[in-house]
Formats: C-alpha cells, sequence, structure tokens
C-alpha cells in the first residue's frame, strides 16, 4: 500500500506526466465549474428569498464568502507545497506554490472589495477597522511579499525555495496575527458598528452558498492547474519533451 | 566547548565591528527620535491628544527602526564573505544565527531602550506607563530582530531590497505592535498588564526558538546563488 502511494506521490512529481494528466483533467473540471456556477448563481440570484433586513444586497455574499474562504484555503495549499518543495526538492511542488501566490491575492482582493461594496450601504462605511478585515487585509500584503520576492530573485529555483521559506514563516504567523489583530479590534474600540447578530443562515440560502463555494473552489484547481502547466513549460523549455509537445501541436 | 566558543567569539567579532563603524549604531537611534519628532508636528502639540497617541508613537518608531536596522543584518557579511565562511563551518548555524542577533540586538535596540524613556516623558506619559514601556520594548524588541533577521536573511543578495523587505516583514510585525502598544495604553490607565507582557515572552520564546531555523535556511539559499 505504502509503496503504491510512493510510486503514485514520485509520478505525480514527474513534470511530464504531470502536464498529460492535467490537461486531460482541465475540461472535465470547466464542465463541473460551469455546472456548479450556473445552479450556484440561480440558486443565489433568483430562487433564495430576500433577507428580511437586508433585502437583495445580501446577494454579495455568493460571491464574497468564498473569496474570502479561498483566500485562506489557498495559503494554505502555498505553505503546504513550500514544506513539500523544502523537504523533499520536488520541482513540481516549487511550481505549484508559486502558482498559487497570485491566485490567492486574486481572492483575497476580490473579499475585501465585495466586503467594501457591501459595507457602504450596510455599515454606512466603505471600511472599519474590524478585526475580520484588517487580518484579510494583512493576508492580501502576505500575498504580495510572496509574489514580490520571487519576483525579486532572478534564478527561479532559488526563488522558490526563498518563497517556500516566507511561506512557512507565514503560515505560523497567520494565527499569531489573526488572533492579536481580534483582540486589538475588542479592546480597542469595542463596538462602533455593530455587526447585525448573525442569524443562522436558511437552507435556501445556504445550498446556493455552498454550489458557489464550489465553483469557487474548482476555478482555484482549475487556474492552478493552467499556472502551473505554463510555469512547467516555461522553465522546462530545453527539455526534449517539450520540443515533442511543441511539435505535435504543430504537426495538428 | 566548542560550541560556547564560537558563539562567544562570533559576538566579540561582531561587537567589534559595530563599535568601529559607529555609524550604523547611531543611525537607527536618531532615526528613532526623529520619527517621533514627527508626531507632534504632525498632530499638533495638544498634550492630552499627545498622551494618549504616545504608546503607539513609539511602538511605531521603533519598529520603523528595527526594519531599518535589520536592513544591515547580514549585508557587510554578505559582501565580504564572512557569510559563506559561517554558512560553510560545521557548526550548527542556527546557534551561529543566534549569536548574531543577539549582537545585532545589543547594538541596534538596547541604546533605543535607554532613549525610549527620555521620548515618554516628552510625551507626558506617567511613571508607571514608562516602565511598562520599557519592559514592552525589552520583550519586543529581540522578537523584531528575529523576525526582521528572516527577512533579511531572504534579500541580502539582492540589490536595493529596502522596499521589498519592509514588504515582507512589516506584516509579521504587526502583533508585537498590537500587544507592545496596547500594554502601555492598558498601564496608563491603571490597569493589569501582565497578560499582554506574558503574551510578548511567548512571542519571545516562539522566535528565539523557531526564527534560526528559517533565517537558517534562508541564508543557506541566498549564499548559494
Amino acid at each position: 500500500m505504502i509503496s503504491i502511494l510512493t510510486r503514485w506521490f514520485h509520478r505525480l512529481a514527474s513534470p511530464v506526466w504531470f502536464y498529460r494528466i492535467a490537461g486531460k483533467l482541465l475540461p472535465w473540471l470547466w464542465a463541473l465549474f460551469a455546472l456548479l456556477l450556473v445552479t450556484g448563481l440561480y440558486g443565489g440570484l433568483v430562487t433564495a428569498p430576500a433577507d428580511y433586513q437586508q433585502g437583495d444586497s445580501f446577494r454579495i455574499i455568493y460571491v464574497h464568502v468564498p473569496a474570502a474562504w479561498l483566500s485562506m484555503f489557498v495559503y494554505m495549499v502555498m505553505a503546504v507545497s513550500g514544506a513539500i518543495a523544502l523537504i523533499w526538492r520536488i520541482k513540481l511542488a516549487e511550481m505549484v506554490l508559486v502558482s498559487c501566490a497570485p491566485i490567492g491575492a486574486s481572492f483575497t482582493f476580490i473579499a475585501l472589495v465585495t466586503g467594501a461594496l457591501w459595507g457602504k450601504p450596510m455599515w454606512g462605511a466603505w471600511w472599519v477597522w474590524d478585526a475580520r478585515l484588517t487580518s484579510e487585509l494583512i493576508l492580501l500584503f502576505l500575498y504580495l511579499g510572496v509574489i514580490g520576492l520571487y519576483n525579486a530573485i532572478e534564478d527561479k529555483r532559488m526563488a522558490s525555495r526563498a518563497v517556500a521559506i516566507l511561506a512557512l514563516v507565514g503560515i505560523v504567523n497567520i494565527p499569531i496575527i489573526h488572533y492579536s489583530v481580534e483582540w486589538w479590534n475588542t479592546l480597542h474600540q469595542g463596538a462602533t458598528v455593530t455587526k447585525f447578530d448573525k442569524p443562522s443562515i436558511h437552507i435556501d440560502m445556504l445550498i446556493p452558498l455552498l454550489l458557489m463555494a464550489g465553483a469557487f473552489k474548482v476555478f482555484f484547481v482549475i487556474s492552478l492547474l493552467l499556472r502551473t502547466r505554463n510555469e512547467l513549460l516555461e522553465r522546462e523549455l530545453p527539455r526534449q519533451w517539450v520540443k515533442q509537445l511543441v511539435e505535435e501541436n504543430a504537426n495538428d | 566547548m566548542r560550541l560556547t566558543h564560537a558563539f562567544v567569539s562570533l559576538l566579540y567579532r561582531d561587537f567589534t565591528v559595530a563599535f568601529r563603524h559607529r555609524n550604523e549604531i547611531l543611525n537607527p537611534l536618531l532615526f528613532f527620535s526623529l520619527v517621533t519628532l514627527l508626531f507632534p508636528l504632525g498632530v499638533g502639540p495638544s498634550p492630552q491628544l499627545l498622551q494618549t497617541i504616545a504608546p503607539g508613537i513609539l511602538w511605531v518608531a521603533a519598529l520603523l527602526a528595527a526594519l531599518l536596522a535589520a536592513d544591515n543584518l547580514f549585508r557587510t557579511d554578505y559582501e565580504d564573505g564572512t557569510l559563506e565562511q559561517l554558512v560553510l563551518s560545521p557548526l550548527p548555524l542556527p546557534l551561529l544565527v543566534i549569536a548574531k542577533i543577539l549582537a545585532h540586538w545589543l547594538v541596534s535596540a538596547v541604546p533605543l531602550l535607554l532613549l525610549a524613556p527620555l521620548l515618554a516623558v516628552a510625551f507626558g506619559l506617567e511613571a508607571l506607563a514608562i516602565g511598562v514601556a520599557e519592559l514592552t520594548l525589552l520583550l519586543g524588541t529581540p522578537v523584531l530582530a528575529f523576525v526582521g533577521a528572516i527577512g533579511s536573511a531572504l534579500t541580502v543578495s539582492l540589490k536595493r531590497n529596502g522596499m521589498l523587505l519592509a514588504l515582507l516583514v512589516l506584516p509579521l510585525y504587526m502583533p508585537v505592535l498590537i500587544f507592545g502598544s496596547n500594554a502601555v495604553d492598558t498601564a496608563a490607565a491603571g490597569l493589569p498588564v501582565s497578560g499582554q507582557l506574558y503574551l510578548l515572552a511567548a512571542m519571545l520564546v516562539l522566535s528565539l526558538t523557531l526564527a534560526p531555523l528559517a533565517i537558517a535556511a534562508a541564508l543557506k539559499m541566498s549564499v548559494s546563488q
């Protein structure tokens, strides 16, 4: 059993194999994404009832919440592949790591922007120094740091190792940052803008939310595979299998 | 025995180097006082307002001074090849890193600790709050030194890395800032501050144990470029 697992692990780590498998998976993932997105959006925008307090503007959660969930999930994926890259020196893990950063930064940005758009009508302010908002903003800067460091180092293998170290330092720090910001907020300013007491969400609103969360997650996998494939081609450019691939495509 | 010897001699060497470049000791200190001077000019001289924001000002200034100092931590050693020798030595690199950071902290942060009470008096803080400010700085600045060293080790081989270092390090500094300035605030309000001090001490222990490993890995990466 273990030997099958390790063999699978090593095969997955081989660039050629990964490129092929990812290519075969992509159409299926696109189909799944389209299905989830259409049903989720229909459920969220059409069938879900309007909120008794917030009216229709609550519907932004169908974008905001999945993006916020992913903003944290992507960092975890990034740190785990960073650890794999540092421990086993697997090139593929490095590429997954560096492909994660821009995607995670985008989701964080989306979560912040949609949050601000929702906050203006609901709280009466674009931005409040709420604990969650602040730690989300810090998370964006952590992502930007990873991207900045990767771009600053010329040698891409070195850059990936540097970024892997940074991602691991970040993952140790994220809980500390999160809780300290929460504490800072509760001690400093109390409730200037109280969040409405969140009622447990109605099932008709919950199902579309879960569908949208699924759609976002599949979209993350798609964009991760696309980016990693690009990164792979760029780095392996002089290799035989890339040449073969280009020739195959030219013949088509 | 060999380890202690190496630790002490590295510490001694870094001290000697630092005292032969006195500017580098003075610069963070001057920077610290200048930044604190900017705030009264920026927000107005009202004593009440200044007293309220004094803990925040002191801590933000200390944090920026630590960031400025971190930029120089490994730079000269990288340029003249000392760092390479340290990485190549058979002794454990994390331990040598601790020696370097200890020397760096003694040279760059301790003068700041001595200057901080004077500035705090100028802002009208009470004696008790000043004492707490000193304690938080004593616990917090080593954390800043360790975390700053991670960023410095990652970027030491790059040219013109100041902004990048700030981008990498400042988000990681935030917890220290929160607990440090909050403890002083709380003390000024006459409330107990043991909670914040314990948390700062916990961060110090965490950074002392984990950061050297990350710094050593980052230095190996930087040197092999």
